[in-house]
C-alpha cells in the first residue's frame, strides 16, 4: 500500500523573475489540489533578475515528491529545493501583532512580549504592535497567548527558509 | 545600427519563425493580427491555411506536427480568437504535441483596459500550455519566438502561446537569431546508466516481463520506434501500446499483444495484471490504463522511462526510474541488453507465452456480423473492411479520429505498422479533433491517403473545417460510422445508468451526402452490408474530400471494458463471451 503519512515541507524555488511566474506557480497549486500552508517571494538577486519563492506545504512523500517535480518543469524555473529532506535549515518568519486593552491586561501583554523578545514598533495608550519573528510555532504561541489579552489584529509574512553551512540552493 | 533595425515586429516574427524552418501556418485573420497577415501577404516563404474556427486551427497544427515530428504552427486573433483556441491547446497540452501558438492583443497601452476584442490570454492559457509569453518590448519579441519553438519542442513536448500586443507587431524592433539552450529550461535527454544497468538487472530475471509504452516514445522520433522493435524482438518479451502510443511496434508482430486500458484487449491487460517485472516507456500511467490503482498489476516489479520527472511516481510508485529521451533510453537499454552476459529465463518466458496464449485465444475482439444481404454493418466491420481494403492503396495512409466508440474500434481494428501514422485525442478526449486533425495531416503530406474515422456527433463538433478542405483541395476522407447517437455516452448509459439515454440521441442529423456536396465534397452513403465494400472502394478512388457516411448498429457497444473502478482482470467482455460480466461498484460509478 502507498504511504499515507502526511508530512510538511519547507520547498524554496528559485526562479527567472518574470512576469506572470507567482501565478504559474500559485495556479499549480490549485489546479493539481496541493496544499499551500505559506508563501512567500522576493527578488533575492541585485537587478532582480532572479526571485526566491519559499512555500510550507504538506502532503504524502508521494505528493511532495510531485509538487517537487511539477515545479522544476515550470520553464521559468531554475532550482527546487527540498529544505526539510536536504540537511538542516533555519525557516523564520515575522508577525506584526497588534493588541488593544488597558490595565492590567495590557501590562501582562507587554510582559510575555518581553519573554518572547517580541519588540514593541508602535504603542498608543490604547493598544501595542509588536514585532516578533522566529519560527512558526514560536509565532503561533505568542498570538495565541495575545487572544486573551486583547489581539486585536494580526500580519505575518509567512516563512522565509535556507540552509544550514555552506549550502546554497 | 544594422538594416535589422528597419524591420516591423510583424516582419521580425515572421523572419523568426523562418530561421525556426516553419513553412505553414494554420490561422484565422482578425482585427489584433492585420499587420501580422500583412506581412504575411508580402512575402512567399511561409504558407497560410485559413481554417474556419480557431479551434481548428489548432487541431490541424497537432495534426501536421504528430505527422511530420515538426512544430505545428498556428495565428489567431485576440480575445474571441484565443478563447476557441484553449481546447486544442489544451488537447496538445495532455498529448504533448508541439505546437507553437501566435495570438493577437489589444495594444500595449490598452490592456487591461477591456478594450474590443481583449481577453487576458496569458492568463487563460496558462494552465493550457506548457508556457506562454506576452511580448511587452519589441527587443523582446525575436528572442520570445525562438524560446517559445526551443520549449515547445524540448523535452516533453507541449503548445505554447506567443501573446502579440498589435503596437508591437506594427513598430520596429530588432531582429536575434536563435541562441542556443535556455537559461532555466533544460530538460535530462541522456538516462543514468546506472539506472539503466537496475532495470536491465530486473529485465534478466524477469518470469513474466511485460513492455508497455506509450506516446513518449512516438514524440522521440521514428529512431525511438525503430529501437524499441529490436529491444522486444532480442529479449522475445510481450508488448503492449496506449492509445498515443500504438505505431510505435507493429500491430501484425506477434509479439504485439495490442492496445492495452479500458478498451484494451484481453491478453494485454491479463498479462499487465499478471507480470512480474513491467517495463514502462514514454507513458504515463493514466487511469485510462491502470483501471482501479489499488490493484493494478501487484505483483510486479516496475520500471518506468520517461523524459517528464513529474510523469514517475505520479499515480504508481515504481522501483526503477528512468529520467531521459525514451529514443537514448531504448538504444541504451538495447546496448545493455547485449552487453549483459546473463541469461535470461527463457524456459519461465514459453510459460509466460503459453498463458498469453491461452488469454490471446479468447478473441477479445470478436464480433458477429451478419453477412446475409441488406444487414446492418457493425462499426468494428466497417473498420476491418476500411484496414483491408487500404492495403492495396499504393500511398502513405494516416488514420485520425474523433472521440468516442468508434475511436476505441478504430484502435482496436485498424493495425498500425509505423510511428506518426495514427492521430488521435487521447488525453483531453476532444470530440471534433478528427477532421481539423487529418485537414494538417493532408496538408504535410499532400500526396497521402488521409482518413478521419469519425463518429457522426463528433465530427460536427468541427464540420465547418469542410470548407477548409474545399479551399485547400484537400482530399480528406471522413468515414463517419453513423449510429445515430453519442455512442460511448450510450453505452455507458445502458450499462450503469439503467438504459435511461438521457440527451445521447441526436435527433435531426443532418444529410451528410448533401453536407459534404454543399462544402464541394462527394457523399457516400452505405446502408447496409452489402453497399460497404463498394462504398469504402469508390471513396478510395476520388481524389478530393470525401463524406462516406456509414449507417452502423446504433446498439452496438465496445468491448471489452474495464468497468469505471475496476481492475484489469475485471473486464467486461462482449455478447460472443456472455456470463463472464465484472460488476460496477458505486465507487466506480463516480470516476469518469
Amino acid at each position: 500500500m502507498p504511504d499515507t503519512t502526511l508530512r510538511s515541507a519547507t520547498i524554496s524555488v528559485l526562479v527567472e523573475n518574470e512576469p506572470g511566474i507567482l501565478a504559474r506557480v500559485v495556479g499549480l497549486f490549485s489546479g493539481r489540489g496541493y496544499n499551500i500552508d505559506s508563501l512567500t517571494v522576493a527578488a533575492v538577486e541585485s537587478g532582480g533578475a532572479r526571485s526566491r519563492i519559499n512555500i510550507v506545504t504538506s502532503g504524502t512523500e508521494m505528493v511532495i515528491e510531485q509538487i517537487k517535480a511539477q515545479l522544476d518543469r515550470l520553464v521559468p524555473v531554475h532550482r527546487v529545493a527540498d529544505l526539510s529532506l536536504e540537511g538542516p535549515h533555519i525557516a523564520r518568519e515575522m508577525a506584526l501583532i497588534k493588541v488593544a486593552g488597558v490595565g492590567e491586561k495590557r501590562v501582562e501583554a507587554l510582559r510575555i512580549a518581553d519573554a518572547f523578545r517580541a519588540r514593541v514598533i508602535d504603542a498608543t495608550h490604547e493598544s501595542f504592535v509588536f514585532e516578533l519573528t522566529g519560527a512558526t510555532d514560536k509565532l503561533d504561541a505568542f498570538i495565541d497567548l495575545m487572544r486573551h489579552l486583547g489581539l486585536a489584529e494580526v500580519s505575518r509574512t509567512g516563512v522565509v527558509a535556507i540552509a544550514r553551512g555552506v549550502r546554497t540552493i | 545600427m544594422s538594416a535589422d533595425a528597419a524591420l516591423t515586429g510583424a516582419e521580425v516574427l515572421l523572419r523568426a519563425l523562418k530561421d525556426q524552418g516553419v513553412e505553414v501556418i494554420f490561422g484565422y485573420p482578425g482585427g489584433a493580427v492585420l499587420p501580422i497577415y500583412d506581412a504575411l501577404f508580402q512575402q512567399n516563404a511561409i504558407r497560410h491555411v485559413l481554417v474556419r474556427h480557431e479551434q481548428g486551427a489548432v487541431h490541424a497544427a497537432e495534426g501536421y506536427a504528430r505527422s511530420t515530428g515538426k512544430v505545428g504552427v498556428v495565428l489567431v486573433t485576440s480575445g474571441p480568437g484565443a478563447t476557441n483556441a484553449v481546447t486544442g491547446l489544451t488537447d496538445a497540452l495532455m498529448d504533448s504535441i508541439p505546437v507553437v501558438c501566435l495570438t493577437g492583443q489589444v495594444p500595449t497601452h490598452l490592456i487591461g483596459n477591456d478594450a474590443f476584442q481583449e481577453a487576458d490570454t496569458t492568463g487563460i492559457t496558462r494552465p493550457a500550455t506548457k508556457h506562454n509569453y506576452l511580448v511587452k518590448r519589441p527587443e523582446d519579441l525575436a528572442r520570445a519566438v525562438h524560446e517559445a519553438f526551443y520549449v515547445a519542442r524540448s523535452g516533453r513536448p507541449g503548445p505554447v502561446v506567443i501573446d502579440l500586443p498589435k503596437d508591437i507587431v506594427i513598430g520596429k524592433a530588432p531582429y536575434t537569431p536563435p541562441a542556443s539552450g535556455h537559461p532555466s529550461y533544460r530538460p535530462q535527454t541522456e538516462p543514468d546508466h546506472g539506472q539503466i544497468a537496475k532495470a536491465i538487472a530486473l529485465l534478466k530475471q524477469a518470469k513474466r516481463p511485460m513492455i508497455y509504452t506509450g506516446g513518449g516514445v512516438i514524440n522521440a522520433g521514428p529512431a525511438a520506434s525503430a529501437a524499441l522493435t529490436q529491444f522486444v524482438r532480442s529479449t522475445g518479451f510481450p508488448i503492449t501500446n496506449t492509445l498515443m502510443g500504438l505505431g510505435a511496434y507493429p500491430a501484425s508482430d506477434p509479439q504485439f499483444l495490442g492496445m492495452l486500458g479500458m478498451h484494451g484487449t484481453y491478453e494485454a491487460n491479463l498479462a499487465m495484471h499478471g507480470c512480474d517485472v513491467l517495463l514502462a516507456i514514454g507513458a504515463r500511467f493514466d487511469d485510462r490504463v491502470t483501471g482501479r490503482l489499488n490493484a493494478f498489476s501487484q505483483g510486479s516489479k516496475k520500471i518506468h522511462a520517461d523524459i517528464d520527472p513529474s510523469s514517475i511516481n505520479k499515480n504508481v510508485p515504481v522501483d526503477v526510474a528512468i529520467v531521459g529521451d525514451a529514443g537514448r533510453t531504448l538504444e541504451a537499454l538495447v546496448a545493455a541488453w547485449q552487453a549483459d552476459p546473463t541469461q535470461s529465463d527463457r524456459q519461465a518466458l514459453t510459460t509466460w507465452w503459453r498463458q498469453i496464449d491461452a488469454w490471446r485465444a479468447k478473441e477479445s475482439l470478436k464480433f458477429t456480423q451478419d453477412m446475409k444481404l441488406g444487414s446492418i454493418i457493425k462499426p468494428q466491420h466497417a473498420i476491418r473492411r476500411l484496414y483491408e481494403l487500404t492495403r492495396s492503396v499504393q500511398k502513405d495512409i494516416f488514420i485520425t479520429t474523433e472521440v468516442g466508440q468508434h475511436q476505441m474500434w478504430a484502435a482496436q481494428h485498424f493495425r498500425f505498422e509505423q510511428p506518426n501514422h495514427w492521430m488521435t485525442s487521447g488525453g483531453l478526449g476532444t470530440m471534433g479533433y478528427g477532421l481539423p486533425a487529418a485537414m494538417g495531416v493532408q496538408v504535410a503530406h499532400p500526396e497521402a491517403l488521409v482518413i478521419d474515422i469519425a463518429g457522426e456527433a463528433s465530427v460536427l463538433m468541427n464540420i465547418q473545417e469542410m470548407g477548409t478542405l474545399a479551399q485547400y483541395r484537400l482530399p480528406v476522407k471522413v468515414f463517419i460510422l453513423n449510429n445515430q447517437y453519442m455512442g460511448m455516452v450510450r453505452q455507458w448509459q445502458e450499462l450503469l445508468h439503467g438504459g435511461r439515454y438521457s440527451e445521447s440521441y441526436s435527433a435531426a442529423l443532418p444529410d451528410f451526402v448533401k453536407l459534404a456536396d454543399s462544402f464541394h465534397a462527394v457523399g457516400l452513403r452505405a446502408e447496409s452490408v452489402d453497399q460497404l465494400d463498394d462504398v469504402i472502394r469508390e471513396m478510395l478512388t476520388i481524389d478530393r474530400a470525401v463524406i462516406a457516411d456509414i449507417a452502423v448498429d446504433p446498439k452496438e457497444n465496445c468491448f471489452p471494458m474495464i468497468p469505471s473502478g475496476a481492475a484489469h482482470n475485471e473486464m467486461i467482455l462482449g455478447a460472443e463471451h456472455e456470463g463472464e460480466a465484472a460488476g460496477i461498484t458505486d465507487e466506480g460509478l463516480v470516476l469518469v
